[in-house]
This record gives C-alpha cells, structure tokens and sequence, in this order.
C-alpha cells in the first residue's frame, strides 16, 4: 500500500497508523500525527486504519517564534 | 500589579522565541541570559532518520523554562486548529500562541479566523493567546469568545521597527485595565520592550531582535535588563508629559547677576 508521509510516498505494509509509525522508525519519537489533515490523538492511532494514498503528517518539537 | 496568564504568574515579563539562532548552542546562552517568563517553541515534520525534534525537546526540557507552543505558518482556521491540538499533545500544555495569517508581505494576523479558531479552541479547553493588531473591536470580540489574554503586534513580524502605532497600543490599554496585554511581533532593541513596558503592557515576546544580533546571549542580556527596567518604571508611575519647558532647578533664591 502506498503511504504519502510529510509529502513523501512510502510503500509499507502497516495496516494502522500506530503499525505505520513503528515501520518507519519513529518508534519512541515525540511526535505528533494527523491523517487526511485530521489530528489522530496517541490513543487513536492503533485503531486508524490506514487507506491507500493516505496523507499523513508527522511532526515533533522546532524552534518557534 | 503583576497580572497572571490564566492564572499563572511569569518570573519575568520577558517571552523569548526560539528560532533562528545560529546554533543550539547559543540558543541555550540566550535563554540562560534572557531568563525569560516562557520560551515559544513549534512543530515541524520530523525525519525518522534524524529526529531533530527529539534534540530539541530535550534542550527544552535542560532550560527548565515553561513553553509556550505556537501556531507559525498556519493561514486557516482549521490549519491552526489542528497544530494546536498536536502542539498540546507534543508539549503537554493547553497553552497555545494563536496565529492566523492573513497576508504575507505584513504577516499580519487575519483577525477574522483567528476569532473564529480562538471560539473554538477556548471551547477545548485551550488557553488561547492570540496574536492580533492593537483593533479595539477585534480584542473585544477574542476576549468574548474566550480569550483571556491578548498579544497585539508592535509591527510586522521580523522588522524590528518597534512601537508602530503607540496610540493605538495605549488606547486598547486604557480600555482593557484588566486583561493582560503582550507587545508580540516587531519589537528590534531593548528600548522598545522597555517602552512596551512603559505603556502599561504586561510582557513582550521577542525573537528576531535577540537571534539575529551580532551577540545573541549579550542582547538577551540587554533585554532582561530593559523590560525590569521599563517594569519598575511602570510601576513608579511616570511623570507627565509638557509641551513647554519648566525648570526643575528651583528659581526662587537666584542671584540677581544681568
């Protein structure tokens, strides 16, 4: 299934968010996501259910005026 | 009076920004030299290979100094809707810097969403600071959905050309006594957060002014001492202003000498 992550497309074989997140190595990570640009809480993520061409964003902490 | 931010009071009415420091390191010096009331921190996507986000958290987490998460970048409600609520999620505070932009050559805030985004983010639960001009009606209408403290700009983002319109920043002063104000956005050096101060304001956010200087931990430095100074001179209770000259040595006892 292919995956648009941070306007990147990845080819995965997670099926939920939460499986998606530890495939792609960001496991343990202060990160933030959001899907279809909805924000997907920590607890939703393992029951998100992942689409072909889903647009995910992932971000964590940056300098910010 | 020292007023509280949705009732926490700060330990210094400086707010520093975070970005555009030539390094991590002189960041950390900024801060330890600026010893601001909140740091404003961001999101960005992260890379998986170089979490970057990760070593600045943990540099957040080393200073010590409350964050103040922000929405930079955002033009709609609903894009500044959703980083707040990933920005509470990161950060772990309901505490968020709204900024809605409307135009990109003055980033000035396009009051009309941010209205809108700040109703619906207070009724979250948030505690909404928002980024605004120094409208009288528009404040108005942020503290009436909500908000219960309000952050006017000076001038543009990033010019540093202080004070634009010090009427209009003592006119929404005047009218809300009792809601704390920051001057955020345009201040340059530290004789406009000291005239910030001055005007009764409650705090100033700085960022460009103190990263982009030659020596970033040196003017951090400056503005620590500048917003005391414009605080105690608040609370002395300045003199009034004259349009003609009144001696101030004493006349009476002159000797006659033409």
């Amino acid at each position: 299934m292919q995956i648009v992550v941070n306007d990147e497309v990845h080819e995965v074989s997670a099926r939920t968010l939460a499986a998606l997140i530890d495939e792609l190595g960001y496991g343990g990570a202060r990160i933030a996501t959001a899907m279809d640009g909805s924000f997907v809480p920590v607890p939703y993520r393992a029951r998100t259910v992942l689409r072909d061409g889903a647009r995910i964003e992932i971000v964590a902490p940056m300098q910010g005026g | 009076m020292t007023k509280s931010f949705y009732g926490t009071v700060l330990s210094s009415p400086l707010m520093l920004g975070t970005a555009q420091y030539p390094s991590p390191d002189i960041l950390r010096d900024a801060v330890k030299a600026a010893q601001p009331g909140v740091v404003t921190v961001s999101l960005r996507r992260e890379s998986a290979g170089e979490r970057a986000g990760q070593a600045f958290w943990d540099l957040i987490q080393e200073l010590g100094v409350p964050v103040l998460p922000n929405t930079a970048g955002c033009h709609t409600v609903k894009e500044a809707v959703t980083t707040a609520h990933m920005a509470r999620e990161v950060f772990g505070t309901d505490w968020v810097k709204l900024e809605v932009i409307g135009e990109l050559d003055t980033l000035q805030p396009d009051v009309f969403g941010l209205v809108e985004a700040a109703r619906i983010l207070t009724d979250d639960g948030f505690k909404v600071f928002p980024y605004t001009t120094e409208d009288l009606v528009v404040a108005e209408r942020l503290l009436a959905v909500g908000c219960e403290v309000l952050m006017p700009w000076g001038a543009p983002i990033g010019s540093g050309k202080g004070l634009n319109n010090v009427f209009g920043l003592r006119a929404l002063r005047a009218h809300f006594p009792d809601v704390p104000l920051v001057v955020d956005a345009g201040i340059g050096v530290p004789s406009h957060a000291a005239q910030a101060l001055e005007l009764g304001y409650d705090a100033v956010l700085i960022n460009t002014a103190v990263a982009k200087a030659g020596e970033p931990a040196v003017m951090a430095e400056a503005f620590r001492f500048a917003v005391q100074a414009g605080l105690l001179a608040r609370q002395a209770d300045p003199m009034e202003e004259r349009d003609m000259a009144v001696p101030s040595t004493p006349v009476v006892g002159k000797a006659m000498l033409a």
